[in-house]
């Protein structure tokens, strides 16, 4: 194994809607050397910013766990299933009932594979198969490739699929030679979220000075001390309201949760992304050059608190 | 009879709470308001409630009793999300993967499991203006939060109309919040972010079967993409919500534009009644 550490930056939020993919597409454009990857595996949306040839990527399955599988040639409607059943996944069809020797049927998106009805059908009508929970794509892209993935509709195994983009990002930055995966998260803090902190480098919160922004952005750096994940944070749209951008800073200092920068509330996001770039190439904006040194502090603020040697080791 | 409308979207931050608070605050019947995003909940911040129940929501988790327990590993192999290992002759369960199914439980030939309920976060329910509300709050560094929204969900009521306020994106969170709606109302953003988003959510809400529609939101800030997308694919467009500073300023602060702007009071009623509407059909 190459001696240097590679290291991982992840851009999270709490809420919605914040500026996440935004952030993370003008970093890829001022870095040098890096893997992207877009970690928000149920709505991913980096690579409309980033990939010169969108869907180029090549795609491999993503295989996560098992669904249940009814024959209902040879159920004989005891119900037993639905007894076990802890998920709601076990529906009776249409004038069927227990007992009454009609056939139940599985409600695929609630499933969880536990393999609980089939241990316990006594006629074996139930079986496992694998399942195909989405897919993940290596893509090129402008800035480097970029690593993200596609969970189906309804699917619930995304920590899983996160880790997977977060592994395939890394053995990518090892074989190029770059130094630096940049995560573009998912909002919450459930377990993609997770998957994409845990044993991070940083975390970097992008939020607004919103209530909701500000109520999120307190369980997010929660999280992140949970997890002893050094976090950072940057405001945008910091003058819908002046006032709570002043209380949020307030709050971070006193959790010692360094504030980057602050971006203003700009039009200049909504057309970039209209026209499919990042805000850097959308001409000069104030919202540019706030990118521009919040990126800039970002890599100081990777230098003060992620593996220190890894730098050196790099050169 | 009650009726459930879930308001949800993929992509996040797209105004589902904005909506789902105006519509419930504009609507001249009874009304419950669920916040089913666990995660992250913001209702509460525009309603104020006055709580009349906090309480503990718990799991089914097992615990193995050393002195019962004969090694045997029949509890390791009827878990099939690797929860439990056999190490030295002894079960070594990792809780994180469980997914509380009891199967370990009924496996065991020695009767050296019991399930004991693990707290996975909280339940809050009240009201405000007449309004009932309920939401549920994910314990940090919690992962599975579909427990959590299903008993948010058992707050229902008998009568009158139910609102979701569901979590953004399209996995198993989502689908837990929707899957019993009567009707979904998925909210976008015109912008290519938000249109590829929607894609997704039509995706799922097609694949549950439950009949839905659009609200665009901020609807002159991008472009006519998300229009065009509705109209090729025969999905109604149940309103538009456009970008306003001054609705901006009112969500930053936790104020309702509904309540102090009467423009909106109607624009927000009218999104409702055409979601009723529909449902009656």
């Amino acid at each position: 194994m190459p001696d240097r550490k590679i290291k991982q930056i992840s851009v999270i939020s709490g809420k919605g809607g914040t500026g996440k993919t935004s952030f993370v597409a003008a970093f890829a454009y001022l870095g040098k050397d890096l893997v992207l990857a877009d970690c928000d595996v149920d709505a991913a949306n980096l690579h409309l910013l980033v990939a010169g040839r969108p869907g180029d990527g090549k795609a491999e399955p993503f295989k996560s766990g098992f669904k249940a599988r009814m024959d209902a040639d040879v159920c004989a409607g005891c119900g037993r299933c639905l007894e076990v059943c802890r998920f709601h996944a076990v529906r009776l069809t249409e004038g069927a009932g227990p007992g009454r020797g009609n056939p139940v049927s599985i409600r695929e998106l609630s499933c969880e594979g536990c393999g609980c009805c089939v241990d316990e059908c006594p006629v074996s009508a139930l079986s496992l198969v694998e399942n195909t929970a989405g897919e993940l794509y290596v893509s090129p892209s402008r800035f480097g490739t970029l690593v993200h993935a596609r969970l189906a509709p309804g699917e619930g195994t995304s920590g899983k699929l996160v880790t997977r983009v977060r592994q395939r990002a890394v053995e990518i930055a090892y074989r190029q030679g770059a130094e630096l995966v940049l995560i573009d998260g998912s909002p919450g803090i459930g377990c993609p979220v997770i998957a994409s902190v845990s044993n991070a480098d940083g975390a970097l919160i992008v939020t607004e000075p919103t209530v909701s922004g500000f109520h999120d952005l307190t369980r997010v750096m929660d999280l992140c001390a949970h997890f002893k994940v050094p976090a950072c944070a940057a405001i945008n749209k910091w003058d819908i309201n002046p006032d709570l951008t002043i209380s949020i800073e307030e709050h971070c200092r006193k959790r010692e949760v360094e504030i980057l920068g602050s971006v203003p509330f700009d039009p200049v996001f909504v057309r970039a992304l209209t026209a499919g770039v990042t805000v850097m190439e959308y001409g000069e904006s104030d919202a540019a050059m706030n990118l521009n040194a919040i990126w800039t502090a970002l890599q100081n603020f990777l230098r003060k608190y992620g593996n220190g040697d890894s730098n050196a080791a790099a050169n | 009879m009650s009726t459930t409308v879930a308001i949800a979207s993929g992509k996040g931050g797209t105004g589902k709470t904005t909506l789902a608070v105006n519509m419930a605050m504009s609507s001249p019947s009874q009304v419950l308001l669920l916040d089913c995003d666990v995660e992250g909940p913001n209702v509460h911040l525009f309603l104020r409630p006055e709580y009349s129940k906090r309480e503990s929501v718990t799991v089914l988790k097992p615990v193995f009793d050393p002195l019962k327990c004969t090694g045997c590993g029949q509890c390791r192999k009827a878990c099939r999300f690797n929860a439990i290992v056999i190490l030295a002759g002894k079960p070594l369960f990792f809780e994180e993967l469980c997914h509380s199914c009891g199967g370990c439980v009924r496996r065991c030939p020695a009767r050296a499991i019991k399930e004991s309920p693990t707290r996975v976060g909280s339940l809050e329910a009240g009201t405000a203006d007449g309004l009932f509300f309920a939401h549920g709050l994910l314990d940090i560094g919690q992962s599975r939060s579909s427990p959590l929204i299903a008993r948010v969900k058992e707050e229902g009521m008998k009568r009158g109309l139910v609102l979701i306020d569901a979590p953004p994106g399209t996995s198993c969170p989502m689908v837990e919040s929707v899957r019993d709606a009567d009707f979904t109302v998925l909210v976008a953003e015109p912008t290519p972010f938000g249109l590829h988003d929607l894609k997704l959510a039509v995706m799922t809400v097609r694949k549950l079967e439950i009949p839905f529609a659009v609200v665009i939101n901020r609807a002159d800030l991008g472009d006519e993409s998300v229009k065009i997308y509705c109209f090729e694919n025969a999905i109604d467009v149940l309103g538009e919500i456009p970008f306003d500073r001054r609705i901006a300023v009112l969500c930053s602060r936790g104020d309702v534009p509904s309540v102090s702007i009467p423009e909106y009071r109607a624009m927000f009623l009218a999104i409702l009644e055409r979601v009723l509407c529909r449902i009656e059909k």
